[in-house]
């Protein structure tokens, strides 16, 4: 049989070729992982079935994956062993050893097929880790508790920089967004509500309406959700990227308690702060609705404060004040508890992060239908 | 294989002058790096290795300077220039810098699967043969960084590097934080690597043990410069004071092959 050309590229710069006549395959050229993507390698593979030696002499350059494929060459040849490939070079033969000493170990098993039960036992453990997740998260936020109950009984303990950092950072910064938005559902209120109660002719109503939707549910709602995405999120980062830099087990092994200085005054800024930016929604989602309502409605700023007082209960804008700091725990625990459990890898990070957004902002609205409930009971 | 017999050295820097802000870290600097070589780069911590390091491979960009590899300038080529030269080099970052989302053998894939159309299972055999050259065990493969130990990082950050068997291997401190078991292995396997593909190494070491066991040339920086270039011989001659504590402290007469009379202390 006469040498079979099996390189079809142009030979370019010594590009390999394979020349098999018989019992002899011949190797020339450079032999490097680049030529794999031109090479019809089943076809040599059949090649080498047929020889019974592999002569590299020709060959000028050859790299690990070269060698390897050398290797698997000579394995396909009738004696199958390394052997059989000869004329290499010292430096050739000492990368063709490395690399025989290195292959993979043999029969690595193919993975067992997933089967129907399988689906069940993954269902299983998913539904036994959100307990224990609920159950950790518990034992987190008596952990908070108890560190925050220290600082009540030593007030000297509190980290007072970090606490009024942090109300800058969740409370002060967060204004402008929180008083913009509440304005804009003020205006949405009264546009909307206006719509519908000229067809009876109860337009002053509509005072009511944004009163009661704003102070008891809307104002606090929506700033908890505005909070949640803004600093529950950035308390999980903050915390995560801690943990992922071993900066959490730093301070364990140094004795400080990393709930006290990283968490304390995180949910303690929240609490404070949480309710103020709420009023300051409520503020600006009445201002809002007021302005609209004149414009729309012709209900003059005197008749809407005046009916704002005489016809809203006080306790509207209490029950509202009343589930702030709660929200807050909420958003602050599962916030920091996030950052906890944040791995060692990058995407742990943003997979906590958000989920840190999600579940606050689900617990706060879960959080919230409780209230109403409650409040119905008690009645107010 | 003889290394190419090409005089002109592989990477070569000028008049290198690098600052972060008003610190400055080198003030006119020469390297020349020979094809073929392991050249063991040494300073005091802060000297600036890791940095001239990262200027080398075209991550810093000098103030002033010329860095040619491969006879061209890193920071003045067009992109695919650039691509074609990363091609011919890998790193390893002084933390391993690998990818946390990926496991040991997607990060080894990683630059295969960037620069080359393979198919996935020779790909992953590939790798598999790269990651127990670097001496780590089979299982491993399939963890994530995070589940490794310092110096197990470290050789997958190796195994990394070498994945597509480059001509130039930028090392900084890879035999740190490994037993002096694994290092001495780490220490073969790059002599190994460089006798069998003729790879040059650029290798930031603290390790008197690689120095003296590997090393063709050393490069001492010091001053915000290279203060001397040669072999372990020529150190050990050297007269000056740093150079001097360098290769002649007690660590360092512990490390001397030389066989000498032990000292009791
Ligand atoms: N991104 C940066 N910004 C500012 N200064 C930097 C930056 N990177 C490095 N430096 C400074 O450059 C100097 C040299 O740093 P480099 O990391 O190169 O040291 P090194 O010689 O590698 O030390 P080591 O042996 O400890 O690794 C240091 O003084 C460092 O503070
Ligand atoms: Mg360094």
């Amino acid at each position: 049989m006469s040498a079979t050309r099996l390189q079809t590229a142009p030979d370019m710069s010594g590009q390999v070729r394979f020349d098999s006549d018989g019992a002899r395959l011949s190797v020339q050229g450079r032999l490097t992982i680049d030529s794999f993507e031109h090479l019809d390698r089943d076809v040599i593979a059949q090649q080498a079935s047929r020889a019974e030696v592999v002569d590299i002499a020709q060959l000028s350059h050859m790299d690990t994956a070269g060698a390897w494929f050398l290797l698997d060459l000579a394995g396909r040849t009738s004696a199958g062993a390394a052997s059989v490939i000869t004329g290499a070079s010292d430096a050739q033969t000492l990368l063709i050893e490395a690399v025989r000493t290195n292959l993979p170990p043999k029969a690595a098993g193919a993975k067992p097929a997933v089967r129907l039960v399988d689906h069940f036992e993954t269902l299983g453990r998913r539904v036994a880790l959100a307990g224990s997740h609920a159950l950790e998260m518990l034992s987190f936020l008596g952990q908070v508790i108890a560190a925050m109950a220290r600082v009540i009984r030593h007030p000297r303990a509190l980290r007072l920089t970090s606490v009024v950092h942090h109300c800058q950072q969740v409370g002060l910064q967060a204004v402008p967004i929180v008083a913009l938005m509440a304005f804009l559902i003020g205006v949405v209120l009264a546009f909307q509500g206006s719509a519908q109660l000229r067809q009876f002719g109860a337009e002053v109503f509509v005072v009511d309406l944004i009163a009661i939707s704003i102070l008891r549910e809307l104002g606090i709602l929506l700033t908890a959700i505005i909070v949640a995405g803004r600093s529950g999120s950035a308390f999980t980062a903050a915390i995560g990227s801690m943990k992922m830099r071993e900066e959490i087990d730093a301070m364990r092994t140094l004795g400080l308690d990393p709930v006290a200085i990283l968490v304390v005054p995180r949910v303690l800024a929240l609490v404070l702060m949480l309710p103020a930016l709420g009023l300051i929604a409520n503020v600006s989602g009445l201002f809002g609705g007021a302005l609209m309502s004149w414009i729309e409605l012709d209900v003059s700023p005197a008749v809407f404060q005046a009916r704002l007082v005489s016809n809203t209960d006080v306790w509207h804008f209490n029950v509202g004040m009343i589930k702030a700091p709660v929200f807050a725990l909420i958003i602050g625990i599962i916030g920091c508890y996030q950052g906890m459990k944040v791995g060692g890898d990058a995407e742990s990070l943003g997979r906590q992060t958000s989920a840190s957004v999600v579940m606050a902002i689900f617990m706060v609205i879960v959080a919230d239908a409780l209230f109403s409930i409650f409040f119905a009971i008690v009645g107010v | 294989m003889p290394s190419d017999p090409n005089i002109d050295p592989i990477i070569r820097v000028r008049g290198l002058v690098t600052r972060f802000g008003t610190t400055v870290v080198h003030d006119g600097l020469d390297l020349d790096v020979k094809r073929g070589e392991i050249i063991g780069v040494v300073g005091g911590s802060g000297t600036g290795k890791s940095v001239l390091l990262r200027s080398i491979v075209g991550l810093l960009k000098p103030a002033e300077g010329q860095i040619e590899v491969f006879g061209q300038n890193v920071r003045d080529t067009d992109a695919d220039d650039y691509r074609a030269l990363r091609r011919r080099w890998g790193v390893m970052f002084q933390d391993g810098a690998l990818f946390s989302s990926l496991s040991v053998r997607q990060n080894v894939e990683a630059p295969m699967r960037e620069q080359l159309d393979l198919d996935d299972d020779l790909r992953a055999l590939l790798a598999g043969i790269k990651v127990r050259m670097v001496g780590l065990p089979n299982k491993a493969q399939d963890n994530y960084p995070s589940e490794l130990s310092g110096g197990m990082r470290k050789r997958a950050g190796f195994a990394r590097a070498i994945a597509l068997d480059p001509e130039i291997v930028f090392l900084d401190e890879p035999t740190a934080g490994l037993d002096p078991i694994g290092a001495a292995a780490f220490d073969t396997l790059i002599k190994q690597l460089q006798l069998s593909l003729g790879l040059t190494v650029f290798l930031v070491t603290h390790d008197l043990d690689s120095l003296h066991a590997i090393c063709d040339r050393i490069a001492v920086l010091a001053d915000k410069k290279v203060l001397a270039v040669g072999t372990m011989q020529e150190m050990l001659a050297l007269d000056h004071p740093w150079v001097h504590e360098y290769f002649h402290g007690p660590r360092a007469r512990a490390a001397t092959p030389v066989a000498k009379p032990k000292e009791t202390e």
